[in-house]
């Protein structure tokens, strides 16, 4: 019989870490930004059908980077899990810190006791009647969570695009000038010279705390044109 | 009985994370069978519950009315006064319901969530026709109930955002579906219901005066049927009215249909004075 190599506990976890964060920085950045009528989320991505942010339940929305089909796995168990909860109670007792919470123990179990971390990293957000009420969690490929205030980003290149956004960010900031920070934040090379993005290869959407319940609203085509274009 | 949600780790159960169906009503029935009204076991005998009663439907000019009356009875007593038994479904359909009011405002619940769901895991709506069978298939799971006197009947109008029309289906208590032309009515009202939308209902009519035949229809009903409510001028209570148009479900405001209302009653009045027809 074989004896395995012996592997110490700091040196694997350091080892499914650094795998998992590569696989996340692989993939281009989302940001969330809270504006004085809700939250927006913004990233980089062509695509109109596979999509990094989505709704989960009337006030909560999801937003992902890394690998497509662990993540989706994650939002479909979100939805499940608070469609689950509505039902056998009420639709008021579904709040994000319950899913943020079984979040962090599925992405710190399959962290710990599966042979692949999951190379994710995940935002949900629930608006609330007023500002000061917004929720923002950031949960990361071990299970980790940050309670954020005001804004995130999540990807390769979180932490350069997250300075970005600290020096510009100040609460109380309308829609048009968040999206219009997001853009410049999001086409910002490493050089720092400014990419221009198109209005048809950004994901945008909205947790609108003014719609009576279903809080989420993607923004496409000429809707998100139009503020696009009012941030002066 | 309460659902664990998280398994004793604190992690979601993997249900919830294998790949598969967008139907809630699926995902119960594999998680949690004992939350399905159909999956319930009834003792034998009679049960004395609430019963819904009138549901009226017609097709107007690019889109459907639906309304319902507010009286549920529970053998020769009036059970509620004001029961609401029209609700939107989802953003272009609406659902009706006569039979079992506990059983079918479950079913309304678990509806309206079974749309919601799938629009929220596929990322688009399901067809009308898609819906429509959905709450067949819902109908057929509760047959077991009905057979012990516990049936709901549910009515159920949208508009077609491919077809760009209203349509109505109606459903036996078996989960037979049928889709109804012009206009429909179901519940214990529903033979009066029928004789006065056949009268009324005109191709073309506009929403305003869709909402007027519905109005007519629920009031003839009331007139001969014990266990429908007419109009409620005291308490002002009306009967739930919504409209599905390509702009979405809205919910007739009380307001207005207190002056349709006012105006129903008006011309019975006069028609009844000057010897009209009664």
């Amino acid at each position: 019989m074989s004896m395995p190599f012996y592997v110490s506990p700091e040196q694997l976890m350091k080892d499914r870490a650094d795998y998992a964060r590569k696989g996340i920085a692989r993939g281009r950045s989302v940001v969330v930004l809270q504006y004085d009528g809700g939250i927006a989320f913004a990233t980089e991505n062509a695509s109109r059908a596979l999509h990094k942010v989505s709704e989960i339940y009337d006030r909560i929305a999801f937003a992902a980077v890394g690998k497509y089909n662990e993540f989706e796995n994650l939002r479909v168990a979100g939805v499940r899990y608070a469609d689950l909860r509505g039902y056998s109670y009420d639709r008021e007792d579904v709040t994000v810190r319950g899913l943020a919470n079984a979040y962090a123990q599925t992405l710190g179990t399959v962290f710990t006791t599966e042979s692949k971390p999951l190379e994710v990293e995940l935002v949900v957000a629930e608006v609330a009647a007023d500002a000061s009420g917004d929720q923002i969690y950031r949960l990361s490929y071990d299970g980790s969570v940050a309670d954020e205030q005001g804004y995130v980003v999540m990807g390769g290149q979180a932490e350069r695009l997250g300075g970005l956004i600290a020096d510009a960010w100040r609460p109380g900031m309308t829609l048009p000038q968040v999206l219009a920070l997001a853009v410049r934040v999001l086409g910002t090379e490493e050089g720092g010279e400014v990419r221009e993005i198109a209005a048809g290869q950004l994901e945008v959407a909205v947790l609108d705390r003014t719609r009576p319940r279903r809080a989420f609203r993607r923004l496409t085509g000429p809707a998100l044109e139009e503020q696009l274009a009012a941030r002066d | 009985m309460t659902v664990h949600d998280t398994s004793a780790s604190g992690r979601l159960p993997h249900a919830f994370t294998t790949p598969g169906t967008p139907s809630f009503v699926d995902f119960l029935a594999g998680y949690a069978p004992q939350l399905l009204p159909g999956n319930r076991t009834v003792p034998v005998g009679d049960v004395q519950a609430p019963h819904a009663t009138t549901i009226v439907a017609l097709v107007v000019d690019g889109g459907v009315v639906l309304a319902g009356d507010r009286r549920a009875t529970m053998g020769s007593m009036i059970a509620s006064r004001d029961i609401e038994k029209v609700f939107p479904a989802d953003e272009y359909s609406a659902i009706g319901i006569a039979g079992s009011a506990g059983l079918a405002v479950e079913l309304v619940r678990l509806f309206q969530l079974e749309l919601e769901h799938y629009e929220k895991i596929e990322g688009s709506l399901l067809s009308l026709d898609g819906k429509a069978n959905r709450l067949a298939t819902m109908i057929r799971g509760n047959l077991g109930l009905a057979m012990q006197g516990l049936a709901v009947v549910p009515l159920f109008a949208g508009y077609d955002l491919d077809r760009h029309v209203g349509r109505i289906f109606s459903y036996d208590v078996t989960g037979g579906r049928y889709e109804e032309h012009d206009h429909h009515a179901v519940g214990s009202g529903s033979v009066f219901a029928r004789g006065s939308l056949k009268k009324l209902w005109r191709t073309g009519l506009d929403t305003a005066a869709g909402v007027r035949v519905a109005i007519e229809a629920l009031v003839d009903a009331a007139d001969d049927d014990s266990a429908t409510g007419g109009p409620d001028s005291t308490r002002r209570i009306w009967p739930v009215v919504v409209t599905v148009t390509s702009d979405g479900c809205v919910r007739v405001p009380d307001d207005e249909l207190a002056s349709v209302v006012a105006t129903v009653e008006g011309e019975r009045r006069a028609a009844h004075r000057a010897g009209g027809p009664r």
